[in-house]
Parts: structure tokens; C-alpha cells; sequence
């Protein structure tokens, strides 16, 4: 704790701007996670963010932008799951996990072109929150309200469909558009978020403060809020967590969220639900 | 909104065909402001998929399907599950593809028997009493046009009598038109305008009416059943003449349900055999 203290005394700058980039990220990851939780999709927001490493590679071999390369490369993917979804006789899971590992794979071997380019894998796969720049927060910020943005444009359609698609699509809520949108939302975010918690953790960024708001929460609206107040709770945490105990970054921040949502399991979290039954629309 | 004389849903001639197998065919149709019409048939008949077809959820393989524009739909589907990951309650459900004021949606679930679960989660709903809710949601959205497949399943019975004389209510208030499909023939409406009996092709359609004045029928039946609950029988009651027309069995000729649309399915298929019943 003294440690925190002197920590906090001093406020280092990469410090506040790690915490402000996690926050941002956690915002826009809470309603998308709930999307994903009810929809099923862990494993498509898990082959998104395998694909990021793709993204990562190219960038670095055609010297783009990463955050653009990684956001162009996980739309290319969702976009491929879905016409391949349309012919191949393959079920949507194996769809998945072949675009999940041969697109990690190819990430893999192109980043082993760029002999002359040091690498710093560890930190593309579990990301490097205390190296994020000014830069990286005002991508974050603007990428993240545009999404936030959209989604509260799409929301009643996308959450009808997520409901039932027929009724959505018999009663005009265009449902096939918003799925469109909702992919490359997907991939907006996991370009946003690579840096905060890395390929690998981006998917439990998503689905764990999700999961645990499904504990507390008796409204979708209310849901996807709860969502996003657990997420800024992890990144807090979680960031503080790896101050004190030395720990990697992004994976203290899953950890908090899972102790979250341990938390929640908690008999406690059933009688707070009890007692408002009611939530508005 | 609409001009009563236009069609709100209208197929022509459509069929939908998966993996080489026509699963329906030569099916006219069409439904009208103020109107009710039915479909009724056995399993596998194809009535849900004319529905979906009419709905613009199916694209068909062979015919025309149109809906009025600006068409408002309120639908009823066969199935709908809610994944127990979702948390939502009927307020939220109700609201599903448009705002609803409070007022309205207190209205509805009233209407439908349901008024206090309205703060209820769905998963938590009988079977029965979702089904009353998927109602209460269609109707709210003060919609043109009603598509209610198997809208009562599930239903007690006396709730079974309440739903059908609410929902030939609700075409009388709001004056939509509705398509409804009854896999039942037991449980036939007394108000609709129109029975299009389905299998696979349009059997006959035509309305109740000739039926449930037949005498035939009131002995079978007794005078009672053509009061709340009407009951269709089709099976021995007409006859295909060879020229694709109906002969009921008092005799007069009838073409089809309305005199200024559609013909007898009989006339693209010239298929008796689906009669031989």
C-alpha cells in the first residue's frame, strides 16, 4: 500500500495515461461484450483479435499505421467468416477456428521477415498499457466514440435482432445492416484496445465484465452499463495491481475483472438483484 | 393510411423451392385492410412458410411476393426463444422494435391478460403467458398489417376464446389486416374473412361462412359452434370441378375467397390429388 501511495504521490505521467486509455477502452468494450455474450460470439471476438497479430505484421512490413492495419485486417476476417459462412459446408465454429489460427499463424511468419525490425511480441500479445502514448489515447478516445456513437444509432436494431432476426427484419429494424455494422464495430474496438490488454486478452476485456453485469443487471441497457462500470473498475484495479506487485499489465487488469466476477457470484449480488426487481427501458 | 381497395401482402403465383423439393407452390394470396384471413392445413403444409414469404423474410423461387409500401408489421412468429443470457423483461420486450409509451404498453399487456408482469424477465414467463406477451408486442406497435402464426399455442382454453375474439377485436379498432395461421382444425375463427386451406399448394380457400351455413356442417357440429368458435371442415364438403372450380355442397359455385383477386390453387396446380382425403 505505501508503495501505491508514493505511486500515486508522484503520478507519473505513463501511469495516468495508462489509466485513461484503459478507461477508454473499458467504455466501449462493456456494451460490445454484452453484445457478444448474448449472441454467442466469444469465439468470433477471440478469432478477431488473432487476426490482430496479421494486422500487427503487415503494418510493420508495409510501414502503416498498426492501429489502421490491425482495424483493415479483423474487418477483412469478419467479413470472410461471413461469406465463407455462406458457402463453405464447414460448421461456424471450425469457420472460426481456421481463420483465428492460420491468420495468427500468417501474422507469425511475416513478422519472421522483418529481421531488421526488433519485435517486441510479448507486448503485442499482452499488451503495453504503460507505453501508451498521447497519440495512442487520442486514437482510443475518438475510435471509441465514433463506435460509441454508432452503436447508440444501431442499438434498437441491433438488439432486436439479437432478440429474433425475423421479427426484426419482418418489422423494418434492417437487421442484416446492423450485423454489418456490429462486425466492424467488433473491429474498431480490438484495433483500439491491442495496446491496453493485447491480442490474447482483448476477448476477456470484452466477455468477463459483461458476465458479471449479467449477475446484477435486469436490463440490457442497464446491462451494457454495468458492463462498462466493471470494465473502468478492472482497468483501475488491474493497473494498480501490476504497480504493486510488479505484474504484466494487461493480464492484472483480466485479473481483476475475473475477481470481479468471482465476486459476484456471491450470494450478495442475488439479493441486491432481488430488492430492484424494476429497471426502466 | 392505406387505401382499403390495395392489397397489404399479396403473393402471386409464388413457391419456394429448397434442395429441389417445393416446399410451397402456386400460392395466391392476398390481405386486406379490415381483413382476416387464415391458413390452415396439417404439419409440414407450408403455411409458416407463405407467411414468411408474405413477411419478405423468404425470398421466393418462382411468383411474385409484395408488400404495400411503408407497410408497418406487427408479427407473431412460430418460435421465438430467449437466450437465458439476455436479461430482459416484458417492458423492455415489448419495446422491442419501436418506442412505446407507457400508456400504451400497460394497454396492451392489459388487453392480452398479462398487465402484471409487466416488470417480469421473459425467461421467466409460461409458456402461455409468452405467448400472450409476443401478442401484446405485435399489437402495440399499432401495426397495418397483423402476421400471427400459431399466435395461441400454448394458451389455456379459455384464454384460447379471449385471444381469438381480442384479436378479431383489435382488426375492428385498428382496422388492420390480418394473417393468421392456425395449425388447427379444431380451432378455426369465426371472424375471419378468409380460410385458405394449405398443403403444400393452396387446397381451397374460401370463406367460413359458406361452410358454417352449411347444413351439413350445423348437424356435424351442432348451431353452437358457429357462434365464438367456428369450425372449418374441408375435407368432404366441395367438389373440384374439372374447369378449376369449387362446388360447395349446397351447391353454388364459388372461384375463390374474393371475387376480385386470386383463383382457386387448383388452377396452377390441376392437382386433384391432394383432395383424395
Amino acid at each position: 500500500m505505501i508503495k501505491i501511495m508514493t505511486w500515486l504521490a508522484m503520478l507519473d505521467d505513463f501511469f495516468v495515461r495508462a489509466l485513461v486509455a484503459g478507461i477508454g477502452v473499458a467504455v466501449v468494450a462493456g456494451p460490445l461484450g454484452c453484445l457478444i455474450v448474448w449472441r454467442r460470439l466469444a469465439y468470433f471476438g477471440d478469432t478477431l483479435s488473432h487476426s490482430a497479430l496479421l494486422g500487427v505484421a503487415l503494418a510493420l512490413l508495409l510501414q502503416v499505421n498498426i492501429t489502421a492495419a490491425v482495424f483493415v485486417v479483423s474487418a477483412l476476417v469478419a467479413l470472410s467468416l461471413l461469406l465463407l459462412q455462406q458457402r463453405a459446408s464447414l460448421s461456424s465454429d471450425s469457420l472460426l477456428g481456421l481463420l483465428a489460427h492460420s491468420s495468427l499463424a500468417l501474422g507469425l511468419v511475416a513478422l519472421a521477415f522483418l529481421p531488421t525490425v526488433r519485435v517486441d511480441l510479448m507486448g503485442f500479445l499482452f499488451g503495453d498499457i504503460l507505453a501508451v502514448s498521447l497519440i495512442d489515447i487520442v486514437v482510443i478516445y475518438i475510435g471509441g466514440a465514433a463506435v460509441l456513437l454508432v452503436l447508440v444509432f444501431v442499438w434498437r436494431s441491433l438488439f432486436a435482432a439479437t432478440v429474433n432476426y425475423e421479427v426484426a427484419e419482418a418489422e423494418g429494424m434492417k437487421p442484416a445492416r446492423a450485423n454489418m455494422v456490429f462486425m466492424f464495430l467488433m473491429a474498431t474496438v480490438i484495433a483500439i484496445s491491442m495496446k491496453v490488454v493485447g491480442v490474447l486478452l482483448i476477448t476477456a476485456l470484452l466477455i468477463i465484465p459483461a458476465a458479471t453485469a449479467r449477475r446484477v443487471a435486469s436490463g440490457p441497457e442497464a446491462m451494457a452499463l454495468t458492463a462498462i462500470m466493471l470494465g473502468i473498475i478492472a482497468v483501475v484495479a488491474g493497473l494498480f495491481g501490476s504497480l504493486e506487485w510488479d505484474t504484466p499489465s494487461g493480464p492484472s487488469i483480466v485479473v481483476a475483472a475475473l475477481i470481479l466476477f468471482l465476486l459476484a457470484l456471491l450470494p450478495v449480488a442475488v439479493i441486491i438483484r432481488r430488492r430492484k426487481p424494476s429497471e426502466g427501458i | 393510411m392505406f387505401d382499403p381497395t390495395t392489397s397489404l401482402l399479396t403473393l402471386k403465383n409464388v413457391g419456394l423451392n429448397r434442395g429441389g423439393r417445393w416446399l410451397v407452390r402456386g400460392v395466391d394470396l392476398s390481405v386486406h385492410r379490415g381483413e382476416s384471413v387464415t391458413l390452415i392445413g396439417p404439419n409440414g403444409a407450408g403455411k409458416s412458410t407463405t407467411a414468411k414469404i408474405a413477411l419478405g423474410l423468404l425470398a421466393p423461387d418462382e411468383g411474385q411476393a409484395a408488400q404495400a409500401p411503408g407497410l408497418k408489421v406487427g408479427y407473431v412468429p412460430q418460435e421465438l426463444s430467449i437466450d437465458w443470457t439476455l436479461p430482459l423483461t416484458v417492458r423492455r420486450f415489448m419495446s422491442l422494435t419501436n418506442r412505446l409509451s407507457d400508456a400504451d404498453l400497460r394497454d396492451a399487456l392489459n388487453m392480452v391478460g398479462i398487465g402484471e408482469l409487466c416488470d417480469v424477465e421473459v425467461r421467466y414467463l409460461s409458456g402461455g403467458e409468452f405467448q400472450r406477451a409476443l401478442l401484446a408486442r405485435a399489437i402495440a406497435r399499432n401495426p397495418d398489417v397483423l402476421v400471427l402464426d400459431e399466435p395461441v399455442q400454448g394458451v389455456d382454453f379459455s384464454g384460447e376464446i379471449a385471444l381469438y375474439e381480442l384479436i378479431g377485436e383489435i382488426r375492428r379498432t385498428l382496422g388492420c389486416g390480418i394473417l393468421m395461421i392456425s395449425h388447427d382444425l379444431h380451432v378455426v375463427m369465426a371472424d375471419t374473412d378468409c380460410v385458405v386451406c394449405m398443403n403444400g399448394h393452396v387446397c381451397c380457400q374460401g370463406p367460413p361462412r359458406i361452410v358454417a351455413e352449411n347444413p351439413e356442417y350445423l348437424a356435424l357440429f351442432g348451431a353452437r359452434a358457429a357462434g365464438a368458435l367456428a369450425v372449418y371442415e374441408h375435407a368432404h364438403d366441395h367438389t373440384h370441378l374439372p374447369d378449376g372450380t369449387v362446388r360447395p355442397a349446397e351447391g353454388t359455385l364459388t372461384e375463390s375467397c374474393r371475387t376480385d383477386n386470386g383463383h382457386h390453387g387448383h388452377d396452377q396446380n390441376n392437382d386433384l390429388a391432394g383432395h383424395a382425403r
